[in-house]
């Protein structure tokens, strides 16, 4: 049940990963500020202010507190609300390094009580793309390890899935 | 030393554009199975030699293949290295997010005991 990181094209980063949970549950974590502020924040950042207004073109707000007490505040707009099946976003990051606003598309479907979300991360450019993949590296993780045969075997799934 | 140790920035970039095109993740994949020249690669993809000449050119630039010295076949070798570099960026990425989803496990199985009592 490990998280699936894929680079489809160089503006997306998809993320994949299965729960134990129905989906109105799972869906619910996604979009209930009580619920996300309790799990929501990559490695170090914890999710402190949460507002949605949970319709299509309601507004959100993200507030987040770093390790060193940083804040970092995203906000969008709900583009799409398909109750438990599908939510579409869009991102922008308070002084955000790179253009434009990103577009967030969380997929959730439930199959033998488990729930599995897709989120697409669709930056506006490829340069957005990749320095977001920077993120870890700029915190000094370093995990080096041979998943080379992981790599092409995803790769040749892709390429799969695009021939006509 | 660049940061991470993953080959730089530059590189990073360079990989994970060559990495983007269909046909050039197809020609590495196949590549992975052993060296091919340019003859034995064009034939499955129904692409003209020129066509599969330009896919091996950003390959090479990027780093992820080589060319043979044979001035007749110049077979392609894959090289190793960036697509590590590269998917170690990625499981990078992928740690540095599954902190997150692993909390949400946790919420999710308390919300579904205090559901059931």
């Amino acid at each position: 049940m490990s998280l699936r990181v894929t680079t489809p094209t160089d503006r997306e980063i998809v993320l994949t990963r299965s729960f134990i949970a129905p989906g109105q549950l799972v869906f619910d974590a996604y979009t209930q500020p009580e619920l996300l502020t309790r799990w929501y924040g990559a490695r170090g950042w914890k999710l402190v202010g949460c507002d949605i207004e949970l319709r299509e073109g309601g507004r959100y707000r993200f507030e987040s507190l770093g390790p060193h007490g940083d804040t970092m505040v995203q906000t969008g707009t709900v583009r799409q609300i398909q109750a438990p099946l599908r939510l579409m976003l869009t991102e922008v990051f308070e002084g955000q390094s790179y253009p434009g606003e990103t577009l967030i598309t969380h997929e959730f479907s439930e199959h033998g009580g488990q729930t599995t979300v897709t989120s697409t991360i669709s930056y506006a450019t490829p340069e957005g793309r990749d320095a977001v993949l920077r993120y870890p590296m700029a915190r000094g993780m370093g995990e080096s390890g041979d998943r080379l045969v992981e790599l092409l075997t995803d790769m040749l799934a892709n390429h799969r899935k695009e021939l006509p | 030393m660049e940061p991470g140790g993953y080959g730089g920035v530059a590189v990073l970039d360079a990989t994970f554009h060559a990495l983007a095109d269909p046909t050039r993740r197809a020609i590495l994949a196949r590549l992975a199975a052993g060296e091919a020249s340019v003859t034995e690669l064009a034939a499955p993809f129904h692409m003209s030699q020129p066509a599969v000449s330009k896919h091996l050119k950003v390959l090479e630039k990027a780093g992820l293949i080589s060319r043979g010295r044979d001035a007749q076949r110049r077979p392609c070798r894959l090289e190793a290295r960036p697509l590590r570099n590269a998917t170690a960026w990625l499981a990078d990425f992928r740690l540095y997010w599954e902190e997150s989803y692993q909390r949400l496990d946790v919420l999710l199985e308390s919300l579904q005991k205090d559901d059931s009592s």
